[in-house]
């Protein structure tokens, strides 16, 4: 459903993104993983149309969107969230939620109930009136969640929708990914929290320097040795290996 | 609903005042207080509602003034039809500048700036060319029939401003009430989370200064056919534009009733101080900018804003310093 085809991005001649290729099926939950300034960050706005690439296409459901404008790419069915919540400060949970339903929905009653459906759902029920700009950094992922799961989007991309929330708040959002999937929207997420890459994700893409250095199962991946260098310096692969062959059962 | 209930019954209360307050002077001075609550709603939309502070609503303001006034004058175009005229030519240069200003991505003080630019291009030109009476200005004749949209009433000029400033207000209502507000406040708080969650920002910005400008020029159009006199300064200049910021700002921006308690409280103390010191030249202005200083100062959300942190505070969600 997305295709994402020799992607490259340079910022004042950094390579942030240096000739991606993806794809995410339908259906699936897709994870890109990869080491701080890898680039993933970069990968999601210049698939959303946040940021235009130097070369390279981005196809969603066999439409070229390469350079079409964000909020023509989330009409389609594509809808980013951000690393760095951008909360609508001083309207409540229900009214930031509520823009989302708007994309669909005309009538502001309509609207506002599915935003209640919505925080429902992910865990904001009992928040709604609450001031956006008054939640806690977990309470703010979320409601990047919401927001975008309210204009009822094909393909979800998270960014680090777990970063910052501690293990118990892990793991009450890991089964809400889950079912959303169940209920037919095909997620892409980026994510340095390996339990959660590991338990959700089909498939996983390796980014490092803006290079996709490895992609496979996520069980897979995490043993490539390329990968293992990424995350942890030169060297470790091999030695990892080598005490791998006395302790691993 | 509430919130509809009470405008329309402070409105009804408004178009009584006809009918108890028999001093042209006073009457005059109510008048005037509605006629600025007009121009503050008008600049409230784009401001508190699409986020763009703009120091130069007298574009909009001079553009619809200058239209129903030449229209007539120079093709004998009935005024009712260039009242109209006047409110889409507002409309129509609201969005022109909104189209250069928005693609370029001017915000905040740049955006600001720019406006004040274009009314001041207007103000020139109008002043150097000849079918606006340049800088002479141009007198409307007198012919006092409702067919003329000119009134030997007072009170028809009062229920005049009232209607176009109730359907101002109504306005405000609706966006407070609807997708295109609702998506207002979005782009107002955070263009890109808007737009990636599907929000057009450069639409939504080009509708929200497009009301703006038909607003004002309407109040425009109202003002010519009020004082029957315009020139370049009075179309154009910064005195329209300073008041249409002030009423929302000192009211309270992006409330429904922000810009009439505004007006209200400027228009009181301006008298106040008028009957205290006399008449003096300029005065009303000095007046102005030190309650703007104070509101700023001390209450930054405006006179509603007051009302709402009190509010928070009775409930206890101490919030109240925000
Ligand atoms: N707008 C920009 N202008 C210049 N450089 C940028 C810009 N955005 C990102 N970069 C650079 O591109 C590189 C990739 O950044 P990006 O945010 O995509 O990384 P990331 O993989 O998301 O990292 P993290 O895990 O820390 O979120 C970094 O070196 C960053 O400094
Ligand atoms: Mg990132």
């Amino acid at each position: 459903m997305l295709d994402v085809k020799a992607l490259s991005k340079s910022f004042q001649g950094l390579q942030a993104v240096d000739n991606v290729t993806m794809k995410v099926a339908e259906g699936s939950i897709v994870s890109l993983i990869g080491p701080n300034g890898a680039g993933k960050t970069t990968c999601f706005a210049l698939i959303t149309g946040f940021h235009a690439p130097t070369s390279g296409t981005v196809h969603f459901d066999a439409t070229d969107i390469t350079n079409m404008k964000p909020h023509r790419i989330a009409t389609r069915g594509m809808v980013r969230t951000f690393q760095i919540v951008q909360p609508f400060a001083g309207q409540t949970v229900r009214e930031n939620i509520a823009v989302g339903a708007h994309l669909k929905i005309a009538g502001r009653r309509d609207a506002l109930n599915k935003a209640q459906e919505i925080a429902a759902k992910v865990g904001l029920g009992a928040m709604l009136d609450q001031d956006a700009g008054d939640l806690t950094v977990a309470g703010r992922k979320r409601l990047e969640v919401a927001r975008a799961l309210a204009t009822d989007p094909k393909l979800l991309l998270l960014d680090e929708v777990m970063a910052g929330l501690n293990p118990s708040e892990i793991r009450d959002i890991i089964p809400v990914i889950k079912l959303l999937r169940d209920e037919g929207v095909t997620i892409f997420l980026i994510e340095h929290v390996m339990q959660a890459v590991m338990s959700l994700s089909d498939h996983t893409f390796v980014l490092n320097q803006g290079k996709l250095i490895a992609e496979g199962a996520p069980a897979k991946v995490a043993r490539d040795p390329q990968v293992i260098e990424a995350y942890l310096g030169k060297g470790m692969a091999k030695r990892m290996a080598d005490q791998g062959a006395g302790s691993d059962a | 609903m509430r919130q509809l209930i009470i405008l329309l019954a402070i409105f009804a209360l408004i178009a009584l005042t006809p009918l108890w307050l028999t001093s042209e002077f006073w009457l005059n001075a109510v008048l005037l207080t509605v006629y600025a609550a007009l121009l503050g709603q008008a600049w409230n939309i784009l401001a508190g509602f699409g986020g763009q502070f703009s120091f130069g609503h007298a574009l909009f303001f001079g553009t619809g003034a200058y239209c129903v006034a030449v229209l007539q004058i120079q093709f004998g175009v009935n005024p009712w039809i260039g009242f109209v005229l006047g409110g889409l030519l507002g409309a129509l240069v609201a969005l022109a500048m909104g189209f250069l200003t928005f693609r370029y991505g001017l915000r905040g003080s740049y955006f600001a700036l720019v406006t004040l630019a274009f009314a001041e291009v207007f103000r020139i030109l109008s002043n150097s060319v000849s079918f606006t009476g340049a800088g002479e200005g141009i007198l409307i004749p007198l012919d006092r029939q409702a067919s003329q949209m000119q009134f030997t009433q007072l009170s028809s000029y009062f229920w005049l401003i009232c209607a176009i400033t109730l359907a101002c207000f109504l306005t405000v209502w609706w966006l407070q009430n609807g997708r295109l507000g609702a998506r207002m406040m979005a782009v107002r708080d955070n263009e890109e989370a808007a737009a990636a969650i599907g929000v057009n920002a450069m639409s939504v910005k080009l509708q929200a200064i497009a009301l703006s400008g038909f607003f004002s020029g309407l109040a425009g159009v109202f003002y010519a056919q009020k004082f029957l006199y315009l020139d370049p300064s009075i179309a154009f200049g910064p005195a329209v534009s300073v008041e249409s910021l002030l009423v929302a700002i000192v009211g309270g921006i992006g409330t429904l009733f922000g810009p009439l308690l505004g007006a209200a409280v400027l228009h009181i103390f301006a008298e106040l101080v008028r009957h205290v010191i006399g008449d003096e030249p300029g005065l009303s202005m000095a007046v102005y900018g030190s309650i703007l200083v104070i509101m700023v100062l001390f209450a930054p959300r405006g006179i509603a804003g007051i009302g709402r942190s009190v509010r928070s505070v009775l409930k206890g969600t101490g919030d109240a310093g925000r």
